[in-house]
């Protein structure tokens, strides 16, 4: 039965593959894989929906408008201001509708006209005189409408200006209180992205281990090879998976680019420029999905069934949403010992620093961003399978246990 | 050497201070205690190369966690180890093979490829794997079940795929937590024969089993556990002869001088007298009873089995744990 030995052992890295090979392709076949791909359209699904039924919602709803009950040349005259000032100041000024034309010296109440007339979206009725114009309405409204009146009932008196001339348009490409806007708006974006994606996938690895505990395998696992190598494995795998999903996702968004249905191109630019930035979003992916992965994976791996691990899930999710606040908190405090806290941290460091690809354009920092984040990685990793190996394995001596049981000592007094 | 084994696994060369080249395992004094219960308490091994050396004991003595300390999963309290040369037992994981107490395989892999993985674990790349796993399901007369997936097996044909996935690296040492538990007589005796096939071919065989019969039939040296300590670590027949061979007497006179020649210990069961043979030997006790006028009808002379060696040495109390564990298994 037995021939040649086999000679060495497999590093760390190349068991970390055996079991991220395992891994991607048992998730690969799986047949849940494929609703794996499809998880992203069930919100984008649920938001047309909501989007068409909100559209029609408004549409069925018309514009506010100004009623108005004058007498008929002041009514008029309010009428041609309105007309004229209109086009000049897009938007500022409210649609006119005819309430009602008086008859000279007749009086009315306009009170009275607003609850009359149910059917029509009226906001406020004008009334009075064009010296004297009195504005009727929910109070909000009518503060602010009281300008525009005024200057369609100054207009209207012939106070006002005749001839407009054309103003001569000189567009500069941008200034620069518009490229830092645009560009942070880019940040953000980007930041938005990267932690949907990371909480959409690096929550998956929560409950990895699950499985290699229920079926007993971890026993097997962990006499062959280092239980780092098992993290590893598993994080690269999932990070594997993930970009499969996200490679599919995101042909599939360009493909609906190409035939019209996204519009891109309004993004603006951020500072290092699109290919880097996308680059760099990738690399940045990476290391938050494995900063974050390695931290749920060991947390998971205390956790012995999957209701266990669904408990865990909430917390998590938590977690992940203080970290992204923090970074899009930075963000609003460039240059502050806030931003550098954010780059530094570990787990904030992927979004504070692709936030920064957005804003600045030297590139070290994200040379060094991300030797830095490898290095807690590896940190992460090890020190999540040594608590998996001390307290699931129960291995080495039991000195946390009685460093634990001091702290409890302490808390009780 | 409580230290963490992961730690420095780049590093496979065995320690500067080789062991005998004739130990494959020696620990001296392994501690383990869990949640405050003792469950290892100084263990002694020494495994010799070679052979093929049985834990024996009941559920609970200690069998699987002194097992899982040698292999390195998890670490002793106190104590040493020394695992083919080197005191970091995952160092030499190419060259071990392990089959768990709690058998386990990936539900959805077919056999071969669960063969092939397990290799790849220990370092065979996966093509070669596949192609041995292939090779050891035909030599075992499990060729047809190759193709098929973990979750189709029965539990018996799963756990055999496994044990052939513990060989599939070829190791020089292989360590089987209660390999007969969940197989059928058929395939207990063949796992015997593939033991001793191994053993014959110069790989190292450890096991532990509550069944003395196993160990008996199998084992060069036996390691006798219970309540976490060894009581007896050696040869089978030396553990045998710490119980003096037993006399089994008939007679034709109930009564007479001759009864003065019979030990203190001597019991009847039946027609017969047993007792443990006299330090002076069977010629004067013969001598007395001929003389005793006894009418010696038989006279046999048993050198004790295990079961009593056992008994002997790990006391009453264990040996019925031994006898009640063998049975649930049965």
């Amino acid at each position: 039965m037995i021939g040649t030995r086999q000679p060495g052992r497999l590093s760390l890295l190349a068991a970390a593959m055996v079991i991220a090979r395992r891994d991607f392709v048992a998730i690969l076949w799986s047949r849940s894989f494929i609703f794996f791909l499809l998880g992203p359209l069930f919100p984008l699904v649920v938001g047309a929906m909501a989007g068409s039924i909100g559209s029609r919602v408004e549409t069925s709803t018309d514009a506010p408008q100004l009623g108005i009950a004058m007498e008929g040349p002041a009514l008029d005259a309010m009428l041609t201001a309105q007309a004229a000032l209109g086009p000049r100041i897009d938007g500022a000024l409210p649609d006119l509708a005819i309430v009602r034309r008086l008859k000279p010296g007749e009086k009315t109440d306009p009170a009275a006209l607003l609850r009359a007339t149910p059917e029509r979206n009226l906001a406020a009725i004008v009334s009075g005189t064009l010296t004297h114009p009195i504005l009727t309405g929910p109070r909000d409204r009518i503060a602010q409408w009281q300008g525009p009146v005024s200057l369609m009932a100054a207009h209207a008196q012939g106070l006002g200006p005749s001839h407009f001339p054309d103003v001569a348009l000189s567009a500069t490409i941008t200034s620069h209180a518009a490229t830092t806007h645009s560009r942070l708006r880019t940040a953000q974006g980007g930041q938005t992205l990267l932690f949907l994606l990371t909480m959409l996938l690096a929550g998956m690895v929560l409950s990895n281990l699950v499985e290699e505990k229920g079926n007993k395998i971890i026993e097997v696992l962990a006499a062959a090879i280092p239980m780092d190598a098992v993290f590893l494995g598993k994080l690269f795998a999932m990070l594997g998976v993930s970009m499969v999903g996200i490679a599919v996702w995101g042909a599939t968004g360009l493909l609906f680019n190409l035939l019209g249905g996204l519009n891109l191109h309004g993004l603006p630019p951020p500072a290092v420029g699109w290919p880097l930035f996308v680059a760099l979003g990738v690399c940045y992916f990476s290391m938050a999905y494995l900063l974050l992965g390695s931290l749920f994976l060991a947390v998971g791996s205390m956790a012995s069934t999957v209701r266990e691990v669904q408990t865990l899930s909430m917390p998590v999710t938590m977690a992940q949403l203080m970290v992204f606040f923090f970074a899009s908190y930075a963000l609003a405090r460039q240059g502050t010992p806030v931003e550098w806290a954010a780059m530094a941290f570990p787990l904030s460091s992927p979004f504070a620093m692709l936030a920064r690809a957005a804003m600045h354009a030297p590139l070290w920092p994200h040379l060094a961003a991300l030797g830095w984040q490898t290095m807690w990685v590896f940190l992460f990793v090890r020190g999540g399978a040594h608590v998996f190996r001390r307290r699931v394995m129960q291995s080495g001596p039991q000195g946390v246990k009685r460093r634990r049981s001091l702290i409890d000592i302490w808390r009780q007094r | 050497m409580t230290s963490d084994p992961d730690a420095d696994l780049d590093n496979p060369a065995p320690d500067s201070n080789e062991p005998p080249p004739d130990l494959a395992i020696e620990v001296r004094g392994l501690v383990k205690r869990f949640d405050g219960a003792t469950a290892v308490d100084g263990v002694d091994l020494r495994v010799p190369t070679g052979s093929i050396y049985g834990i024996l004991g009941p559920n609970g003595a200690g069998k699987t966690t002194t097992l899982r300390m040698i292999l390195g999963i998890i670490d002793p309290d106190a104590g040493e180890r020394r695992v083919l040369g080197s005191t970091r037992p995952q160092t030499q994981a190419h060259a071990i093979g392990y089959l768990p107490e709690e058998r386990g395989l990936y539900p959805a892999m077919k056999a071969y490829e669960a063969i092939a993985f397990l290799g790849a674990l220990r370092g065979v790349p996966l093509k070669e794997g596949r192609k041995r796993g292939r090779a050891l399901l035909e030599a075992h007369g499990l060729g047809h079940l190759a193709e098929r997936q973990i979750r189709q097996m029965s539990k018996g044909q799963a756990q055999q795929v496994q044990l052939l996935g513990t060989l599939v690296h070829r190791p020089k040492l292989v360590i089987f937590d209660e390999p007969f538990s969940g197989l059928d007589a058929i395939n207990q005796g063949r796992l015997e024969q593939m033991i001793r096939a191994l053993a014959k071919d110069g790989t190292t065989v450890i096991f532990s089993t509550h069944v003395i019969a196993h160990a008996e039939r199998l084992c060069d040296e036996v390691a006798i556990i219970a309540g976490g300590r060894v009581p007896f670590a050696g040869p089978v027949n030396v553990a045998r002869d710490r119980i003096r061979p037993q006399v089994r007497l008939e007679t034709r006179a109930t009564d007479g001088p001759w009864r003065a020649a019979l030990p203190a210990d001597a019991r009847r069961e039946g027609p017969f007298w047993l007792f443990s043979l006299p330090e002076s030997g069977v010629e004067p006790l013969l001598r007395a009873l001929i003389e005793g006028e006894a009418g010696i009808l038989s006279l046999s002379i048993e050198r004790a089995g295990l079961h009593d060696a056992f008994v002997a040495i790990a006391g009453e109390a264990a040996a019925r744990a031994l006898d009640a564990a063998s049975e649930e298994a049965a």
